[in-house]
């Protein structure tokens, strides 16, 4: 028996955990769970635990419906916020009864392009900022009820939310995920977790575990928080801004000092990737229909594929770094939103990176002033090009893109696009209350 | 657990005597260059270095196996009583010391006693480092009596940064003593760790693990890292 796994039996043992639950992600990154008891625990260890594949969004396929969930014994976790009876948990991934890789799981179609990098040396590292509003309830048939009229920082004495926010700090802490700042954000109600960073498969678990978190503390408070992309249209939307780097010998290969830029080769041809492939991976980074209602000008997000160096308005943004401190360097991609499926979203923003390292992309000239500000003419003349504009335009782009189906693998890939055309075509036969209010009176 | 360096060559057979009963395996070597030629991928389990009278020789080689990225530990001289003084302000070279004649069963308790301390003892159970207390059988560590709940790499690097008390390890050591060369991440992921070791010993204890400067951790019960 591997020490890992006698670490986990011992640990459940020693600590009375009465619980273990299995975690797994479905395509769309929502998480899904069974609970096994500590009896069963050393079979599913060993051998995994079967389930219906079918039951799962992404997984299914009609002829060999059941899979294996097979706990990753490293990722064995005691769970706060079970006062009265101890749970862990273990991410898995899925695999075919036969032990090879299942195709529809997203844990492994990240890995596997880790992999990839990691043969030619890189290690890749993300911190992600995870915005998300807390609201009184998530009743959609009644206007939303921010809990307070907080803006960018206010620093608010005793009121709810923070203490919301600061609880579910204070858990992921004691689940060992380090937090590196978290703040009241610009919108009422809006708060921003920033995760500190660490190598992306972890991370993509420990988004995960960060919306459950965050949601579980404020369930237990008696009120709702959301993830959702743009709840409210007339303020910003909750973004994943996603900090990005390479790592190579134990150095940070995005740094180079003898160019101007301090930005390495491999770092100006990680951003040209970024740059080219935008428009294939967004429907990865931002999978709804709402997503693309918080792509719009106005509201911080970014709407234009472009890069810059300290420009709220660009794609690509490279934070300047303090004086010394050449060790974070690195790039920050600011389309994704906190809904994505963070091992898809991490998967192809990796992938485009590094398909612009190998093919030696060009970057081109850094975006000046505020973008928004530019019409589409001057834009077009700067050769910026707009990011989709609609989750259906998105899919169009992803349709045809050889590196997100390379990326993702053909299950994964068809499925999505079958998925997201429905949504799509779901969507667009509602009469929404805009149509109405505007038409119905006047036509 | 890896064989124990004896030095000179041939080794005082009640050396090799005592170790062949406690059942720990052993390598003689002659010199340093020797020594580093045989250390096995892992290191050495620790050593014992057996003075002839004069010590410049085995003082030598003490500095050298101390005097690196990974001291050995624990370390054993034995020596003549009129060379006691030789010793004086050489305390960072050796754990232990004993006076000729050898008696094995001194040795023997001396050395399991040391490995114990260092959490590689075969009945080794515990390890107690100021607040932190780890049951190496059960794999639970408190601090202040409050268990800790760690994954399986957090425990690891825990128990091995409290198993050599004091003693600075570069990331890359660390990587290949707590991780073994497989693991994915790079040094970084060392960095990673610590802080959520850190993020779990909580505010209070978190400098039980210290950073030291472009060089990498120790794990130290006093804060000036004594």
């Amino acid at each position: 028996m591997s020490s890992q796994i006698d670490y986990v039996l011992r640990t459940v043992e020693e600590r009375g955990i009465r619980f273990v639950q299995l975690w797994f992600t479905d395509v769309l990154g929502t998480p899904k769970a069974f609970s096994i008891t500590p009896a069963e625990l050393e079979m599913a260890l060993e051998e995994g635990m079967t389930f219906d594949g079918s039951a799962v969004d992404g997984f299914s396929r009609v002829q060999e419906a059941d899979v294996l969930a097979l706990p990753d014994p490293a990722t064995f976790q005691i769970l706060p916020l079970h006062e009265s009876e101890r749970v862990a948990r273990i991410f898995c991934n899925i695999v075919n009864l036969d032990g090879s890789p299942f195709e529809g799981c997203p844990r492994q179609a990240l890995h596997r392009v880790l992999a990839a990098a990691h043969e030619r040396g890189y290690t890749f590292f993300v911190a992600p900022e995870l915005e998300y509003f807390y609201f009184a309830d998530l009743d959609p048939s009644a206007p939303l009820r921010p809990l307070d009229a907080g803006g960018y920082f206010d620093l608010s004495m005793g009121d709810l939310p923070s203490d919301l926010r600061r609880r579910s700090v204070l858990a992921l802490e004691e689940m060992g995920i380090p937090v590196e700042h978290a703040q009241h954000e610009d919108a009422p109600s809006q708060h921003e977790i920033d995760l500190r960073y660490t190598d992306a498969l972890s991370m993509a678990d420990t988004v995960m575990a960060t919306r459950l978190i965050v949601k579980e503390v404020a369930r237990q408070a008696g009120v709702s928080a959301s993830f959702m992309p743009k709840p409210l249209a007339e303020v910003q939307g909750s973004g994943m801004h996603t900090h990005l780097s390479l790592w190579k010998d134990g150095k940070n290969a995005f740094v180079d000092m003898e160019h101007p830029s301090g930005l390495s080769d491999i770092a100006r041809g990680f951003i040209a990737g970024l740059l080219v492939h935008a428009h294939e991976i967004t429907a990865v980074t931002n999978q709804w229909v709402n997503s693309y209602k918080r792509l719009v000008p106005g509201h911080e997000a970014p709407v234009h594929v472009s890069w810059a160096r300290n420009n709220q308005s660009a794609l690509v943004r490279v934070p300047v770094t303090k004086e010394g401190k050449t060790d974070s360097t690195r790039l920050e991609y600011r389309a994704p939103d906190s809904a994505a499926n963070p091992y898809l979203a991490f998967a192809v923003i990796l992938a485009a990176g590094l398909a612009g390292i190998d093919g030696g992309y060009e970057l081109p000239p850094e975006a000046e002033g505020n973008l928004f500000d530019l019409g589409p003419a001057e834009l077009a003349a700067r050769g910026i090009t707009p990011l989709p504009g609609s989750l259906n335009d998105a899919v169009d782009a992803m349709e045809s893109s050889t590196l997100v189906a390379t990326t993702l693998g053909e299950h994964l890939f068809e499925w999505f696009i079958r998925n997201k055309r429905a949504e799509w075509s779901t969507y667009k036969s509602e009469i929404s209350r805009f149509e109405l209010e505007r038409y119905l009176p006047r036509l | 657990m890896g064989p124990i360096l004896c030095f000179p060559e041939p080794t005082p057979a009640e050396v090799l005597l005592a170790l062949t009963e406690a059942d720990h395996p052993y390598v003689c070597v002659g010199s340093l260059e020797a020594a580093d030629a045989s250390e096995p991928e892992d290191g050495w389990a620790g050593a014992v270095v057996v003075a002839d009278g004069d010590t410049t020789e085995a003082i030598a080689l003490c500095r050298a196996l101390r005097k690196r990225e990974s001291p050995v530990a624990p370390l054993l001289l034995i020596l003549d009583a009129d060379r006691v003084s030789d010793l004086s302000l050489r305390d960072d070279l050796f754990d232990d010391f004993l006076i000729r004649p050898i008696r094995m069963a001194e040795l023997t308790a001396r050395l399991n006693l040391e490995l114990d301390r260092l959490g590689r003892g075969v009945g080794r159970q515990m390890i107690e480092a100021g607040p932190l207390e780890i049951n190496l059988e059960t794999y639970q560590a408190s601090v202040d009596g409050r268990v800790l709940d760690l994954t399986y790499m957090e425990y690891e690097l825990l128990r091995f940064l409290s198993g050599h008390p004091a003693k600075v390890f570069t990331r890359e050591t660390l990587l290949s003593r707590v991780w073994g060369y497989e693991y994915y991440g790079g040094a970084r992921t060392v960095d990673v760790h610590i802080r959520r070791l850190r993020a779990k010993l909580g505010e209070e204890h978190a400098h039980l693990i210290q950073t030291v400067r472009s060089v990498g951790y120790r794990f130290s019960v006093t804060t000036w890292g004594g």
